[in-house]
């Protein structure tokens, strides 16, 4: 008895810590713009200072804020495409690393690794000064590149222990069976394969709409700026005010994708997570 | 490994043998090529050539006037305070956060651990901090520590409505630290959570039959069991926090001495166009990551083998 109301008081406690930022943050966005300029402290909007949907449209379709919308658009396309290429990429490497006997393999883990702890921040000079060269400083692509390098070591860990555990005998039961090699591949390990990739996926998908420092440093207008660099240079119509309010509406925007994604794969997430960088 | 027990099964001869294991290395290198060439290419290659602007006196607003000065630029941070005094804080925050996180950590993933109803809700739950934007969280907090709009002020008892909390170090730092931590602690447990699983129930009801107290079974049987986990989670987070700048840029710009390494970097490559100094800085915070993970590793003895998955 007395461990199960620990366990209930653990358990509200994580939902409290976990929540009750994004529940204020979500309650920031309702209150007013005026407001908010002149104060309006609290963590509900206080008594007749409900802007309903107000913030959320002025940031959807104000002109003032066109920036915005770009800026999605821009997540959206850069995060996807870098995903959908580190993946592929990860999954060959991984597929070598689980199944194949080859000189180098220890070599490819400890660059991961490494790679993994790199202070990317110390690259963004040479690099904002080799796209320039390049002609890809501001570009989609100056994004993507970066990107894949360092989601990598994540996938490729993921994918591999994912892989491991593949009873891949059963690719040769089902040729046996009388399955050409490609129904085999097709029916038998796709299937089985397919749960680690896209949870890789979801997990490289996460680092790239997240990233800030290769945002603010490798970009510089809308044409590429993702949306944390967006968020960050957010100005109201007086600069020196940010607008908190319209702020909260813009980040609660952005951080829907991420809730829809937790709360449909959260066990795949969880799975990956913990066999990517623990071996259970 | 299930390649070499086929293989073995099939029984070719030993001149076969050797050419399918030559195919097979040739198969595998090429099929890491395009990971290993796109992972140096972001990151061996520029750190090759930060190190080689680093001897420039470069800026980009004068892009003619790029001169060879040796080591000054390193003699120029080195001897700077201001080097010493953001290295200084960088570690500070290291230390502090991580010690926190995984203390927290470690009382959630025992929650986890056990927890039978609910268990959905409180995985979708503790994957959202995991998963925002940290500069997203960065706002949350900035926003409930202001005293225009927040709501801290007015809900922690003995602190005046007015208390301005970005407008000095300690107060300043300690609001950073909260966004940090409340950010990363969900990766943390997780981590602890994959390395409790490991702890075998049979060993903890054995102890329990012995007599040991719900303290002793969680020193002696389960932290002991479980290091390898902890150890992993606690590198991991460490280089993590030492590389800290999303949440400082966001919150205070660097104003009121918070800023960290990575910040002073990026002040000077980007904002200030100093390719030279900012090159310099680059390779410095470079060693010093290396020289944190060196003394990671050697103090707490961590198991690489581990982290790399060659168990």
């Amino acid at each position: 008895m007395k461990q199960k109301v620990g366990l209930a008081v653990g358990i509200l406690l994580i939902l409290v810590w976990c929540l009750l930022p994004v529940v204020w943050i979500i309650s920031l966005s309702f209150k007013s713009e005026e407001s908010v300029t002149t104060g309006n402290p609290g963590f509900f909007p206080s008594e007749g200072t409900s802007a309903g949907w107000d913030n959320y449209k002025k940031v959807l379709t104000d002109d003032l804020y066109d920036y915005f919308p770009r800026a999605i658009i821009n997540s959206i396309g850069i995060s996807l495409i870098a995903t959908l290429l580190s993946v592929i990429v990860a999954t060959l490497a991984a597929y070598a690393i689980a199944r194949l006997e080859f000189k180098g393999k220890k070599f490819v883990l400890s660059i991961a690794l490494a790679i993994a702890m790199f202070p990317v921040v110390s690259l963004v000079g040479p690099l904002f000064d080799m796209w320039r060269t390049l002609g890809i400083y501001d570009t989609w692509i100056g994004l993507i590149i970066p990107y894949m390098s360092f989601t990598l070591p994540l996938a490729i860990w993921t994918l591999s222990a994912f892989f491991r555990e593949i009873p891949w005998e059963m690719e040769q039961a089902a040729q046996v069976d009388g399955a050409t090699s490609w129904q085999a591949f097709r029916r038998v390990i796709v299937p089985l394969a397919a749960p680690g990739v896209f949870t890789a996926a979801i997990l490289t998908f996460f680092f790239a709409w997240n990233d800030f420092v290769f945002g603010i440093s490798l970009t510089s207008t809308e044409a590429a700026r993702p949306i944390p660099a967006s968020l960050a240079f957010f100005v109201g119509s007086d600069p020196f005010n940010r607008p908190a309010s319209l702020l909260a509406a813009a980040a609660v925007i952005a951080t829907i994708p991420i809730i829809v994604i937790v709360l449909i794969f959260q066990r795949k997430i969880v799975a990956g997570l913990t066999s990517g960088a623990v071996k259970g | 490994m299930t390649t070499t027990a086929v293989q073995t099964a099939t029984a070719k001869p030993p001149a076969a043998a050797s050419d399918r294991s030559r195919a097979e290395n040739r198969l595998g290198q090429k099929l890491v090529a395009p990971a290993i060439i796109l992972m140096l290419l972001v990151t061996a290659f520029p750190m090759l050539r930060a190190l080689w602007l680093s001897v420039y006196d470069y800026a980009l607003t004068a892009p003619d006037d790029k001169e060879l000065i040796g080591l000054s630029n390193y003699v120029t941070a080195l001897t700077d305070p201001l080097f010493w005094q953001t290295t200084g804080i960088t570690v500070l925050y290291m230390v502090v956060t991580v010690a926190i996180e995984l203390v927290i950590g470690f009382v959630f993933a025992m929650v986890m651990h056990r927890v039978i109803f609910a268990r959905g809700v409180v995985r979708t739950s503790i994957l959202i901090p995991y998963g925002i934007i940290t500069v997203v969280s960065g706002f949350a907090w900035q926003f409930a520590f202001s005293t225009t709009n927040g709501f801290i002020n007015g809900w922690l008892p003995g602190i005046g409505d007015d208390f301005n909390w970005f407008g000095e170090t300690t107060p300043a730092v300690i609001a950073i630290m909260i966004s940090e931590i409340w950010k990363t602690t969900p990766f943390m447990s997780l981590l602890l959570l994959a390395g409790l699983a490991q702890v075998s129930e049979d060993m903890i009801e054995a102890a329990k039959v012995d007599g040991a107290t719900w303290w002793q079974r969680l020193w002696r049987v389960i932290l002991p069991n479980m290091r390898a986990a902890i150890m992993v989670a606690v590198l991991f987070r460490a280089l993590d926090a030492y590389r800290i700048f999303d949440n400082i840029f966001v919150m205070t710009n660097g104003a009121q001495k918070t800023e960290s390494i990575s910040f002073l970097t990026y002040r000077q490559t980007i904002e200030q166009f100093q390719l030279g100094m900012g090159s310099a800085l680059s390779v410095l915070l470079f060693l010093s990551v290396l020289l944190v993970a060196y003394l990671i590793i050697k103090i707490f003895r961590v198991d690489l083998a581990q982290a790399r998955q060659e168990a």
